[in-house]
């Protein structure tokens, strides 16, 4: 299993904090459904949303709480694309690697970013504001190639554009 | 966005309130030629549409009668060859405004089978029909219906699958934003003939849009009464729930959707049992694609006659397909069964741009076939598209031009396929890493001339000896390829050069 992100900012105690009120929020969802077994994946949802990756203390508290074995917790986290173990940067670029993405150079784009990244496809960067992810198709193909850059849909992307809008948002880099 | 606002803005400006409606629709398929503007009366499409071209449409055509045609659709080919039944309200209506579903004819096929027919004429009428499963498997609708509705058993549960993982398919998601309640509507129907209470509607994650206008949609059934209890003052009871995935391509696999919804990870199970006997919770389930769902209410208002007539005799009906890659006029489309794919190709989809060549066209998703110039003639139906050595899948039509390589093509395929593999049978799991090594062999300019031979060996067996459809299907693209276009593996192999260039052949690096 990952390792546990610890942080070890100044701020460590508002952190602890806030990482309380997030469980209780985790825990009201599980109440709503009842703490069903089946609704293991919309917890499993539920969580990522408010979290933005599943760590080893929410995936327990899961398995606790819904009465499934941790193994079979991690198991679907592990199974499904959509899940993150590890903490994501601060900014989240996504290559769709559909086939409609990738007739239209979605490898070159992706293989650009990789080098001047400095980082391998689902990696962070060393000072965590940027990851790198692929997906596996999100409908758009008629604009393809597509690159998402913080939930933001960009169509017929290009290289340098997608660079461009990197260092806008995500700024200073490279 | 923007558009939309030029367009407020405009009639505002020109006093025209009182004149006309600005409404959102879904989208109408054209996505390449968007942001796209509809002004009826008429059927006056305009494409490209910026904010200036917004002002000069309303000032001319709406102010003055006189149609912008210099910023009409260029292109009309695109839906003259097209017939829609799926897509009937996609880009005519706001989506998000059941009352527009309504005053189209929308639930009145519910409220005919509620008032005149009995389970039984419904499930009839379904079968006579002939529809088939717009999924990809081909089975017989009705036949389907019937066996669940023999099934013992209870409660019985209903799915509408529309977990589509296909990459380079999006008809399920434009069906889904554009018209949801024909989704909706076909579920509830079932759920009257089969007598199932509970029903599923499980999207992708992927697909926000999607997810937001199906909540609604629900939503505003469930307030006018046709989802709950005592559906339009009936005996009939309907839950619907609203199911999203997780990014798994298995998960669209008819059992393996019942893992999923199970909260368990999507691993498909050994038939028989099947879904329709021993589904969801073990219990009687029938599993729906959501567009054989929306053919339903035709075929309730229309009689299962009048669908047996479109298309071919058959395979009747309609088929959504994605129309991506190198292609002038990319987008979705919906055609009658037996077109061909040179029309589907060609004329709707205008060909090749840039100039360059068609090489082939991927019918049938990842696990499609390659089919070249030479198969374009064949009839698009169930049984054309697999003896060809594609499939019909959930409707992906990627054009590939010659930049495109197609040893590389298929390792891409393959490389997914063993990414989505769910690992529980042994000729998936096994067997398509051993293929996808021999590819990667040939793609470094390593292989041997043996390696066609293995390919298709082991290409077949995993065919034969696999669970489920995605193993059944998988080594599709590395067979068809090999079958049509044996004269590029043989320069990868014989004389270690890649045609296109595509591929790295271990010499470029030393350079």
């Amino acid at each position: 299993m990952e390792k546990d992100q610890t942080s070890e900012s100044p701020h460590a105690a508002s952190d602890v904090l806030i990482a309380e009120k997030l469980m209780v929020k985790l825990e009201k969802i599980m109440e709503e459904h009842n703490y069903q077994r089946s609704a293991l994946l919309e917890v499993l949802q539920k969580a990522q949303e408010i979290f933005g990756y599943l760590d080893r203390k929410v995936l327990l508290l899961i398995a606790e709480k819904l009465h499934v074995a941790p193994s079979q917790v991690y198991g679907a986290a592990t199974f499904y694309n959509f899940f993150r173990l590890r903490k994501p940067g601060e900014h989240i670029i996504t290559i769709c690697m559909g086939t409609a993405c990738y007739v239209k150079g979605a490898d070159k784009i992706l293989s650009t970013l990789e080098q001047e990244l400095g980082i391998e496809r689902g990696k962070s960067t060393p000072d965590g504001r940027i990851s790198l992810f692929i997906t596996r198709c999100i409908g758009a193909c008629a604009m393809a190639p597509n690159v998402i850059i913080d939930d933001v849909v960009i169509g017929k992307a290009t290289k340098e554009g997608v660079i461009e809008r990197i260092r806008k948002s995500a700024g200073g880099e490279n | 966005m923007n558009v939309l606002k030029s367009f407020e803005r405009a009639v505002k400006e020109f006093g025209l309130e009182d004149k006309c409606k600005i409404a959102r629709t879904g989208c109408p398929g054209t996505c390449s030629a968007g942001p796209v503007v509809l002004v009826e009366p008429g059927d006056y499409f305009y494409q490209s549409v910026t904010p200036e071209s917004a002002q000069e449409i309303v000032k001319e055509h709406v102010m003055r009668d006189v149609p912008a045609k210099r910023f009409l659709y260029s292109n009309p080919e695109f839906f003259s060859k097209q017939k829609r039944l799926v897509l009937r309200n996609a880009g005519k209506m706001d989506p998000l405004n059941i009352r527009e579903y309504i005053s189209r004819g929308g639930y009145t096929a519910l409220v005919k089978c509620l008032t005149g027919m009995s389970p039984e004429d419904v499930i009839n009428e379904v079968f006579k029909s002939g529809l088939r499963g717009r999924g990809g498997a081909g089975f017989q609708t009705g036949q389907k219906w019937k066996f669940v509705s023999k099934a013992p058993g209870s409660p019985k549960y209903i799915i509408g699958n529309l977990d589509e993982g296909d990459p380079g398919v999006f008809a399920n998601r434009t069906l889904a934003e554009a018209d949801p309640h024909a989704i909706i509507e076909g579920m509830i129907i079932a759920s009257y003939a089969l007598k199932a209470e509970k029903g599923y509607l499980y999207t992708r994650a992927e697909y926000p849009l999607a997810i937001e206008t199906l909540k609604k949609a629900i939503q505003q059934a469930r307030s006018l009464g046709l989802i709950g209890e005592k559906i339009l003052g009936t005996d009939l009871n309907f839950d619907l729930e609203l199911r999203l995935g997780a990014g798994a391509f298995i998960a669209g696999e008819e059992t393996a959707i019942l893992a999923s919804i199970e909260g368990m990870r999507a691993m498909p199970r050994p038939r028989p049992p099947y879904p329709a006997s021993s589904g969801l919770w073990r219990k009687p389930t029938l599993i729906q694609n959501v567009e054989t769902l929306a053919n339903i209410p035709l075929i309730v208002l229309n009689g299962g006659e009048w669908f047996s007539k479109i298309g071919v005799p058959h395979c009747p009906g309609t088929k959504c397909f994605s129309l991506t890659g190198k292609i002038r006029n990319p987008g979705l489309i919906e055609v009658p069964m037996g077109i061909t794919l040179k029309e589907v190709v060609f004329d709707i989809g205008g060909g090749v741009p840039d100039g360059r060549t068609f090489k082939a066209v991927l019918v049938g998703g990842p696990s499609g076939g390659c089919l070249p110039e030479s198969q374009l003639h064949l009839p698009i139906d169930y049984e054309s598209l697999t003896k060809a050595g594609a499939i019909m899948g959930s409707g992906g039509i990627v054009v590939l031009d010659d930049e495109s390589c197609m040893v590389d093509t298929a390792k891409f395929f393959i490389e997914f396929c063993v990414d989505e593999s769910c690992g529980k049978c042994t000729p998936c799991r096994v067997g398509l890493v051993k293929v996808k090594k021999v590819l990667e062999r040939i793609a470094h300019g390593k292989g041997v001339e043996k390696d066609i031979d293995l390919l298709t060996k082991v290409g077949e067996y995993i065919k034969e000896a696999s669970l489920c459809g995605l193993g059944q299907t998988a080594p599709n693209p590395v067979l068809t390829t090999v079958r049509y276009f044996k004269d590029e593996y043989l320069a990868h192999i014989l004389n270690k050069e890649c045609p296109t260039g595509k591929c790295d052949m271990g010499t470029r690096r030393r350079s």
